[in-house]
């Protein structure tokens, strides 16, 4: 897993609630047995139009955007599904920080799965990013994993807390199942232990 | 005396195999759930490293996202869909997993198979690359849905690193009113609680209208409870549950079984225990229940309106809403029964059971589809086509002009051939009315199998009693 410490960039505004996983990445995309190349469909239906060409009114296909590493977006982001192809789709695309007021749980963890940090904050502070998100291509952010702050274009600092584990895992580019095979010896035991108790 | 805890509690606790400073837990997983959408990246992430699946014994794979529910012989037409279940069927013969192929009769939805094949259990932790993994708890485990890189965590480890959730109770007190069913009572939960209501929770069911509940009902409830935020929904274990799983294939044996019931016996919440949060409602004031919008928590009753944004305080929601109106084709104050309907889906892990096929039927008997209504019934699994098949049900759907099919996902989420085109809107039992779920530009109703089939026969949203 790529670490992830600090990052500047452009911050897109996505200002819609409970933005779903099938919005992030439609059903009809996970017939793939890759984890890559999903950016290509990434909000497919908020980003094309039927024909196939970009709807312009899509944030993303805004030449200010387009390379935004940023999503500033509303509660709930990433209701749905348990697919990883939406972190998968996001990350493919460029994205690798999303600040909302809140997540949904599996997205929340499978995002940090793969090295993508999200950030939680207050109404308050979501409302200033918002509104710097939309000053568009002047407006760049800066998102400092190890001291848990956002800098605002105007130099403004918004600070932001995030789970200890997370964050080491996040700063380090640590992969879990490497650290769990560590504990080889304790699963042994509890297996052992539960195989005695409950044997079905 | 010890600290009362929760059925969730318990189950927690009993899975622990290391705890870190910072509260994050090493929890042991007794059973996983496999498919072929989210499981062929994990697969090739042993491979790149070298590691073996660490307890192919506790794992179970199936296809079912994408298999065609029509004429199978030929297999798959789909280019994509095949490779994915092929893909599915080489990982599982080179790591040693179980796998039920597509011509099968046990091939179903794994959260259909799972408990059929008495492969879920009370007091066990499951997990599966869905988030519908949560239909389980009805038997008291401890299911939740989880991502690619989880799923290769627990092939490898048997484990998953967790944070504990909190702890919600959501009772329903009083009988279940007749014409109120288990999809109405969730749907009703996740109207008043919102879709985020549950997130970060572990939600128990209890009371009356809940417990009252059969196996099937209580599996349609907990399926559903991701729709309301939360990854964990449970009911405790009791004799309904036991009698369901008794002589099931996987499930325990002669002495094995008298010890478990005991052990199951005890998976219940203590007086005493406390819930970080409580939603109390009465059945009473529960009715039959239908989706406006595309999020499960825009729903109303089957003799309600069509809300209007403009009533909304909040501008975010106000926004959404009026996002859902122009996207569901929908004018604010049309009488839900007003709505005409194109396609009717009866299946999907929320409602494709043996019960569910029975309510439908029920519906259809000695009457017809409305003309230019395109139908679809999809049992959940082999097994349930069988036994719908022995009680004649298939005769009374075909004989009513609905189309009977093979076992799979279907138009829940359209990745075979099922799906609604643009602009098509569907009466579904299914359990997502997203944006373009059943297919792109496609609108959804979520409502309950005998809804569902009223729909068909009226060709618009309607409630049973109301069918001549």
């Amino acid at each position: 897993m790529e670490k992830f410490e600090k990052l500047t960039s452009v911050a897109a505004p996505l200002p819609l609630i409970n933005v779903d996983t099938d919005m992030i990445i439609p059903a009809r995309f996970l017939k793939t047995i890759k984890r890559t190349g999903l950016g290509t469909d990434l909000f497919s239906t908020l980003r094309f139009n039927e024909d196939g060409s970009d709807r312009e009114d899509f944030v993303l296909n805004q030449a200010a955007y387009k390379d935004a590493e940023v999503l500033v977006t509303g509660e709930n982001f990433g209701c749905g599904s348990s697919r990883e192809h939406a972190p998968w789709a996001l990350m493919d695309f460029g994205i690798k920080c999303v600040i909302a007021p809140s997540f949904a749980d599996i997205f929340y963890n499978n995002s940090f799965k793969n090295g993508m940090l999200l950030i939680k904050l207050p109404p308050e502070d979501m409302a200033k990013l918002m509104e710097d998100a939309e000053r568009g291509a002047n407006a760049t952010v800066t998102v400092d994993l190890e001291a848990q702050e956002i800098t605002g274009p105007d130099g403004g600092l918004i600070k932001f807390e995030i789970d200890a584990f997370k964050k080491h895992c996040l700063l380090n580019g640590l992969d879990d199942i490497g650290l769990t095979l560590q504990k080889d010896e304790k699963i042994d035991a509890f297996e052992e232990q539960q195989n005695a108790a409950h044997p079905w | 005396m010890s600290k009362a805890t929760t059925l969730y509690d318990k189950i927690w606790n009993a899975h622990i195999v290391d705890e870190q400073d910072d509260g994050t837990c090493l929890v042991y997983i007794d059973r996983h759930l496999v498919h072929e959408v989210t499981s062929p990246q994990a697969f090739e992430g042993l491979r790149d490293s070298g590691r073996k699946v660490r307890r192919a014994d506790k794992t179970l794979a199936v296809a079912d996202h994408n298999v065609p529910t029509t004429d199978r012989s030929a297999g798959i037409e789909n280019e994509e869909s095949r490779i994915q279940v092929e893909a599915l069927e080489k990982n599982c013969a080179d790591f040693g997993v179980e796998l039920y192929s597509m011509d099968d009769i046990r091939q179903g939805i794994c959260h259909v198979v799972g408990p059929e094949q008495g492969f879920t259990l009370p007091g066990t932790t499951l997990v599966c690359g869905d988030s519908h993994t949560a239909t389980h708890g009805a038997f008291g485990a401890m299911a939740f849905g989880i991502g690619t890189s989880e799923v290769e965590h627990t092939l490898a480890t048997q484990t998953l690193l967790l944070t504990k959730c909190r702890n919600m109770r959501v009772t329903i007190n009083g009988a279940l009113p007749a014409s109120v069913t288990a999809k109405d009572l969730i749907l009703a939960v996740i109207g008043k609680i919102g879709t985020a209501g549950g997130t970060g929770a572990a939600i128990e069911f209890t009371g009356e209208a809940f417990q009252s509940l059969s196996m099937e009902g209580r599996m349609t409830v907990c399926n559903m409870t991701i729709e309301g935020g939360a990854r964990v929904g449970m009911f405790a274990p009791d004799e309904t549950t036991f009698e369901y799983l008794k002589g099931r294939p996987k499930s325990p044996k002669g002495g094995a079984w008298e010890l478990a019931v005991e052990y199951w016996k005890t998976l219940k919440t203590d007086e005493g225990a406390v819930f970080d949060e409580e939603i109390v409602m009465e059945a009473a004031d529960i009715k039959p229940q239908v989706t406006w919008g595309t999020s499960p928590e825009d729903v109303t009753t089957i003799d309600g309106h069509v809300p209007n944004p403009a009533d909304e305080p909040d501008e975010f929601r106000r926004n959404k809403m009026e996002r859902s109106l122009e996207y569901m084709g929908l004018e604010a104050g049309t009488p839900m029964k007003d709505i005409k309907i194109d396609t009717v889906f009866i299946g999907s892990c929320t409602n494709s059971r043996l019960e569910d096929m029975r309510a439908a039927a029920e519906v259809a008997k000695g009457r017809k589809v409305a003309d230019g209504v395109r139908t679809l019934v999809v049992p959940g699994s082999g097994l349930i086509k069988e036994l719908a098949e022995q009680e004649g049900l298939d005769k009374i759907f075909i004989e009513a002009g609905f189309d009977w099919r093979e076992a799979g996902c279907s138009m829940c989420l359209a990745m075979n051939d099922d799906k609604l085109v643009a602009g098509e809107r569907s009466a579904s039992t299914s359990n997502r009315n997203f944006e373009g779920r059943q297919g792109p530009g496609g609108r959804t109703h979520l409502v309950s199998p005998a809804m569902a089939a009223a729909a068909a026969i009226a060709g618009h949203l309607t409630d049973v009693s109301d069918l001549d």
